[in-house]
C-alpha cells in the first residue's frame, strides 16, 4: 500500500502555510502524519496537496500560561505525556495519553494532529472537551479561538475551514481538589476503544458532589459530555446506587449504530459501567487531594 | 506461457514530483531526490539498500518498520522520506558493532531464543532499543514489558520469549 500522488510543500512560516493551504481546495495539512498516511496509504485519503508544517516558526513547544496548558501544533504526543510540568498541571493528560496507541506512533503523532483528526473514538478529542479546552486556528482572516463543543462537529469533521491551520490546543489545568478518572473497554492495548469514559469530580465539605465532568468517546458522531448522568451526581453523595443510576443515564448517548466491533446495546452497557467505575475512581482521589 | 513474456511494462521513470532530501542514516550524509511520496521504509530499503527494516503492514500496527528518527522510535511505514530531511535516522543496521559483536539487546534475543522467522525482530529491536535510551524509567514487570512490545507483532508469536530477552538485555545493559 503506497500513498496516492500529491503535491508537497513545506513552508517556514505560518502565512506562507497558511496561503499554500488555501491554493488547494482539498489541501491538507501534514503534522505527524501518524492518522494521515495511513488513510492515504489505505487511499482513503487523497490530498492534492500536503501542507508540511514541521518546520513552520512558532508552532513547537508546551507552556503554561494561567490556567491553561497551551500546546502547540507541533508538539508530540510523548512529549506531553512526559512533561513534567503538565504532569503536576493535570495529571489525567499523561494518564489518557498512555491509552493512545504505542510509543513509537506518540513519538511521532501530534496532539493537535489528533484534535483535527476528530476520530470519535479517540481519546484527544474526549480529553479536549472533558476539560472544556479550546483550540486557536490561523487562517486568511486571522487567528480565532473554538471551544471544544464547538469545535467537533461530526465524524472526523471539525469547524475548521478549510485554510485554516490549528497552531495550538489549550487545556485547561485540572483544580488542585479535583479528582480525574480514564477507562476504556478494547480488545487490545493500543486499538481504538469500543468505548471510554472520562471523568473529573469535586467535592464539597460534606464529601457531597459539587461538580461533575463527564464525556465519553466511540459512542457518537463525536464526543459527548454526559450531562444528564452530571445533573444526576451533583448533590449526591456518590454512593453505588447513585452511580448505577447516573450509568443508566449516560447510555442514551450512544448513538452509532451496531458495527463490526460491538452492537450499540453493547456500547450501551460498557458507557453505564465506565460511568459508574469512572466517577467512583475520580471520587476517591478527590477525597485524597481534599485531605491532602 | 513463458515467464519473460509476463514481464509487465514498468517505466523507468515513474514520472512523480521529486525533491531533495538530506539526512544522516547511521551516522553517514546521505542526499538523494525521491519522489514526495515515497515512503521512509521504501527509501531505506530500495534507495539506500538497507533491507534489515522490514516492510509488513504499512498502515503502523505490525511495527516491523521501526526505526529511529532524532532517537526516537517510530513507524518507517507512517512517515515520507520528504518528512526525515534534515533529520537523523538510525535503523538496525547500526546497531551490531563494525566486528560483528551483538548489541547486547540482540545477545539477549539469541541467548533467550527470541526469534523464530525474524520478521518482526528488527523492529522489536530498535523499539526496545529507544526505550532504554528513554528518559522514562523502565517497567521491567510482566505487564511493563507487554506494555512496551504492545506495538510489535510477532506472527510466530515467541512473545514470552521476547519478553525474557527484554529482562536478559536490561541485566546485560546494567539497568536491570
Amino acid at each position: 500500500m503506497k500513498p496516492p500522488l500529491f503535491a508537497y510543500q513545506a513552508p517556514r512560516t505560518i502565512e506562507d502555510a497558511v496561503a499554500a493551504l488555501g491554493s488547494h481546495a482539498d489541501a491538507m495539512v501534514l503534522a505527524g502524519g501518524q492518522s494521515l498516511l495511513p488513510a492515504m496509504n489505505f487511499r482513503v485519503a487523497h490530498p492534492s496537496l500536503l501542507v508540511d508544517i514541521q518546520h513552520v516558526a512558532g508552532l513547537k513547544g508546551i507552556s503554561i500560561e494561567g490556567d491553561e496548558i497551551v500546546v502547540k501544533a507541533m508538539v508530540r504526543h510523548r512529549e506531553l505525556e512526559l512533561d513534567e510540568a503538565v504532569g503536576r498541571a493535570n495529571p489525567l493528560i499523561a494518564e489518557i495519553l498512555r491509552h493512545v496507541a504505542h510509543i513509537p506512533i506518540r513519538n511521532r503523532g501530534t496532539i493537535v494532529g489528533s484534535l483535527c483528526h476528530a476520530d470519535p473514538s479517540a481519546e484527544l478529542p474526549m480529553l479536549l472537551v472533558l476539560l472544556g479546552g479550546t483550540v486557536v486556528a490561523q487562517g486568511s482572516a486571522g487567528k480565532r479561538r473554538t471551544a471544544a463543543d464547538q469545535f467537533f462537529h461530526s465524524f472526523l469533521t471539525t469547524t475548521r475551514r478549510s485554510d485554516e491551520i490549528v497552531i495550538e490546543a489549550r487545556f485547561p489545568v485540572l483544580a488542585r481538589t479535583a479528582g480525574w478518572a480514564f477507562d476504556e473497554v478494547t480488545r487490545r492495548h493500543g486499538d481504538f476503544a469500543i468505548a471510554g469514559v472520562g471523568a473529573i469530580v469535586r467535592l464539597d465539605a460534606q464529601g457531597r458532589a459539587s461538580d461533575v465532568r463527564l464525556a465519553a468517546r466511540g459512542v457518537a458522531e463525536r464526543p459527548l459530555r454526559l450531562t444528564e448522568a452530571e445533573r444526576h451526581l451533583v448533590g449526591t453523595a456518590l454512593t453505588p446506587a447513585d452511580l448505577n443510576a447516573a450509568g443508566k443515564l449516560a447510555v442514551s448517548a450512544v448513538t452509532v449504530p451496531d458495527d463490526l466491533h460491538a452492537s450499540a446495546r453493547y456500547r450501551g452497557r460498557v458507557v453505564s459501567t465506565l460511568t459508574a467505575r469512572t466517577v467512583a475512581t475520580a471520587a476517591e482521589r478527590a477525597r485524597r487531594r481534599t485531605a491532602s | 506461457m513463458k515467464a519473460a513474456r509476463m514481464k509487465p511494462a514498468i517505466p523507468a521513470d515513474s514520472g512523480d514530483p521529486r525533491i531533495a532530501i538530506a539526512l544522516t542514516v547511521n551516522g553517514e550524509q546521505v542526499e538523494r531526490r525521491v519522489s514526495v511520496r515515497m515512503l521512509l521504509c521504501d527509501f531505506l530499503r530500495h534507495e539506500l539498500g538497507l533491507t534489515g527494516t522490514h516492510v509488513g503492514c504499512e498502515h503502523g500496527i505490525c511495527g516491523c518498520c521501526t526505526v529511529h528518527i532524532d532517537g526516537k522510535a517510530a513507524r518507517s511505514c507512517l512517515t515520507l522520506a520528504a518528512q526525515v530531511d534534515g533529520a537523523s535516522i538510525r535503523t538496525i543496521e547500526s546497531v551490531a558493532a563494525q566486528d560483528g559483536t551483538l548489541h547486547p539487546i540482540q545477545q539477549a534475543f539469541k541467548e533467550c531464543h527470541a526469534l523464530q522467522c525474524g520478521f518482526c525482530t528488527p523492529g522489536m529491536v530498535m523499539n526496545i532499543l529507544s526505550r532504554f535510551q528513554d528518559s522514562e524509567p523502565l517497567d521491567l514487570s510482566e505487564d511493563g514489558i507487554r506494555y512496551l512490545l504492545s506495538g510489535n507483532l510477532c506472527r510466530c508469536t515467541v512473545y514470552i520469549n521476547i519478553i525474557a530477552a527484554v529482562r536478559r538485555a536490561a541485566e546485560l545493559l546494567g539497568q536491570a
